[in-house]
């Protein structure tokens, strides 16, 4: 059975379609609901998918084209098509609501005997959802592209309630009027036609088009597919410079171009500076050890060294306030709120969630903190807004026994402390060599808004704090 | 994140900031199949792409004005693409916006639809005390400066709009001047549209704007005009989203086009 192809209606008031591009060649094989054909109106392109399977007979519109909607721009020949199958649309049908249809057939009279039942043209609109309601996916005649297709001999005219409104209201007997539409319905845009005196189904000049050249990428030798030209990611070396000897290339995912541009936009926008300083935490270390089977016992979480680096970083935010802002142009942004940003590592990249309102939270709630936005970091279970509004950040190379990192500025904060590995070392105290856990604590900071001076004394007051620990952890 | 509700009229928000064309390209590509497949709701897709020109399906090569050698020059990359529309640019200070919306299931009509993105952007153009309209037969957002003394009535461009269509999943969308480099406009004829000159939000108020600043104003009327609720997601999550289907469905995630 041959099957007609219509130039769909893609909207209420589009009449002509422009076919941009036949996607199958004349008796190539189509599976119905592939795309068959493009078209394009105003600025929008669409891909109109198969109304049948089979083989794609003759091509009535060619490219270039322009055509009033409903106009049969091909056909397909289905015998040769009981072999193919068409595993989409048994989804297509299910993601298809059809309470589209259903309202706008709501101003529909009810469809004649000899037209498709309600529940067969959903199903058929399903089936064929690029193309307007109206158009049955069955056309009861054979036509052409250039003559609208005849009315067949019916008694009654087939139109919606606003084409015999449109009728009443300019005195046009709708009998008189050719229609387009499926079965011989008169269509809004035959009634339009009318009322201008056109005829319905003018065939429009064939647009002056010229198909655009394919222009090829100016591309060194491997396809760049993933490691596409970037202007952040700029490449230091001509690129055909580092295909060499034995490789494999793989694109970066999503994660990872993001990390690369925001590490690159931080340099750029930031001036990064550096100041090294180291702290002793003999004490803390060995808090930690006397308390850690208590701490978990009764509160349920591990004990780390984090919440001790972010309270000690909290009160030197507090006496620097500079350390705790954002540059907004030539304006400096404080923040109240202390946000601390932990960066935390994944396998598969890298993310800083965000401790929220960390001057407010005791050491028990830091922990917690740290522990469920860490937890749920690895599982992706982070919301978008925990990895947001973060205010300075923290960065622990020493887990993965760094001795010290220096870190590129998480934006839009101006500073970001890194903590060591906590090891011991021999130190002189009181002019003896002992032996004490030390601890080394990098600051990278925006020098557009952070001095040497203030980054070193915000630096002494977290050594200080750190030192001199007195608060119960418990 | 398995805990937030979606609704028929969910939508969510991907702020993916800067990333290049391809990528994003190659990301719509992968919504667009995921909405169909009805993985993913409706999705917002909002990027800034480094220079990059793109020539529409029914554009013509002679709109482009540079030499490649120029655009290689002035890193500017080049790309022949699947949406409607002529000749456009990208760039950095210009918000771009992908929605990938089942149709089907707000209103089948396109040339509707298009109007609706002509909205959202004329109205966040308001907030800022301007006022930007349309051009009959010309789609994107305008903005009519009146006959001042010598200088003759113009018309500027602030956005424009370019639209794929697939079973009713719309990618591809529009690209909003807020502060970009207008410069780069002189490489084209933008929307193959002679004698029309761009302009960007930056301009028309003579002062700086922040990208930041105009976001949540453009998300506010996409929620209204097109009755979507919207829903901030992380890229990386959505990233993984995306993945964990494609893998579910057996199609390969970096099948060629």
């Amino acid at each position: 059975m041959a099957t007609d192809v219509i130039m769909p209606q893609m909207g209420e008031s589009i009449f002509e379609g422009t076919i941009t591009k036949w996607l199958k060649k004349p008796g190539e094989k189509v599976e119905r609901d592939e795309p068959l054909f493009e078209i394009s109106t105003d600025k929008v392109d669409a891909e109109i998918p198969s109304p049948a399977a089979g083989v794609l007979k003759e091509i009535k519109v060619s490219e270039g084209q322009t055509v009033p909607i409903q106009t049969v721009v091909g056909v397909i020949d289905g015998a040769g098509s009981a072999v193919a199958s068409a595993p989409a649309p048994a989804r297509q049908e299910k993601q298809e609501p059809a309470r589209v249809e259903a309202r706008e057939r709501a101003d529909e009279k009810p469809a004649p005997a000899s037209a498709p039942t309600r529940a067969e043209a959903a199903k058929a609109d399903a089936q064929q959802p690029a193309s307007a309601p109206q158009a049955a996916p069955r056309p009861l005649a054979a036509t052409g592209a250039s003559a609208p297709p005849q009315r067949p001999g019916t008694e009654k005219v087939r139109s919606s309630p606003l084409v015999r409104r449109l009728a009443k209201e300019n005195n046009i007997d709708l009998t008189q009027v050719p229609g387009t539409g499926a079965g011989g319905r008169v269509s809004k845009k035959d009634i339009l036609s009318a009322m201008e005196g056109g005829a319905a189904g003018r065939q429009a000049p064939a647009a002056s088009y010229a198909s655009p050249a394919q222009r090829p990428a100016a591309a060194p030798p491997p396809p760049p597919s993933g490691a596409q030209a970037h202007a952040l990611l700029e490449t230091a070396v001509p690129r055909e410079r580092m295909y060499f000897g034995n490789y494999s290339v793989e694109p970066m995912s999503v994660m990872r171009q993001k990390i690369a541009d925001h590490m690159v936009m931080s340099k750029r926008v930031s001036p990064h500076v550096y100041s090294i300083d180291e702290a002793d935490v003999t004490n803390l270390v060995k808090l930690r050890n006397q308390k850690k089977e208590e701490f978990e016992r009764t509160t349920g979480s591990k004990l780390t060294f984090m919440p001790f680096f972010i309270r000690a970083a909290v009160e030197g935010l507090r006496a620097f306030p500079t350390v705790n802002s954002s540059v907004d142009g030539t304006n400096i942004v404080f923040h109240r709120e202390c946000n601390i940003g932990i960066a935390v590592a994944l396998d598969w990249g890298l993310i800083v969630p965000v401790v929220k309102n960390a001057e407010e939270k005791n050491f028990l709630g830091l922990q917690r903190a740290i522990n469920d936005l860490a937890e749920r970091a690895r599982s992706k279970r982070l919301k978008p807004e925990e990895v947001q509004e973060g205010t300075f950040s923290i960065t622990n190379p020493g887990v993965f026994g760094g001795l010290m990192g220096l870190p590129v500025i998480s934006q839009p904060n101006v500073a970001i402390l890194g903590l060591g590995t906590i090891e011991k070392r021999p130190v002189v105290v009181d002019d003896a060599i002992a032996i004490r856990s030390m601890v080394y604590l990098t600051l990278s900071y925006d020098h557009r808004v952070v001095d040497g001076a203030i980054a070193h004394q915000f630096m002494g007051k977290i050594k200080h704090f750190l030192e001199n620990w007195t608060e119960s952890i418990l | 994140m398995e805990s937030l509700p979606i609704t028929d009229n969910t939508c969510w928000v991907v702020d993916a900031g800067f990333m290049a064309y391809r990528p994003a390209f190659e990301l719509q590509r992968r919504l667009v199949a995921a909405r169909k497949a009805g993985t993913v709701p409706d999705v917002l897709l909002l990027c800034e792409h480094p220079h990059v020109i793109t020539l529409g399906r029914n554009g013509r090569l002679e709109h482009l004005l540079a030499s490649e050698h120029l655009l290689r020059q002035m890193n500017v990359e080049f790309h022949s693409t699947d949406r409607g529309g002529d000749i456009t640019y990208h760039g950095p200070g210009q918000i771009v916006g992908y929605p990938i919306l089942n149709l089907a299931a707000i209103r089948r009509d396109v040339a509707w639809y298009v109007r609706q993105l002509e909205q959202v952007m004329i109205r966040a153009t308001a907030e800022f005390g301007i006022e930007a309209g349309r051009k009959a037969g010309m789609t994107g957002v305008w903005i009519e400066a009146s006959a001042d003394g010598d200088q003759p009535a113009t018309v500027e461009k602030l956005a424009a709009i370019g639209v794929h269509l697939s079973r009713w999943v719309t990618s591809h969308g529009f690209a909003y001047n807020v502060s970009t480099d207008l410069r780069y406009f002189d490489l084209i004829v933008p929307c193959g549209i002679q004698g029309k000159r761009a302009t960007s939000l930056e301009a028309l108020l003579g002062r700086a704007v922040h990208r930041e600043e105009v976001v949540p104003r453009l998300l506010r009327h996409f929620a209204a005009v097109l009755g979507r609720e919207m829903r901030p997601v992380l890229l990386g999550w959505l990233e993984e989203t995306l993945h964990e289907h494609e893998q579910a469905r057996e199609v390969p995630v970096h099948a060629a086009p």
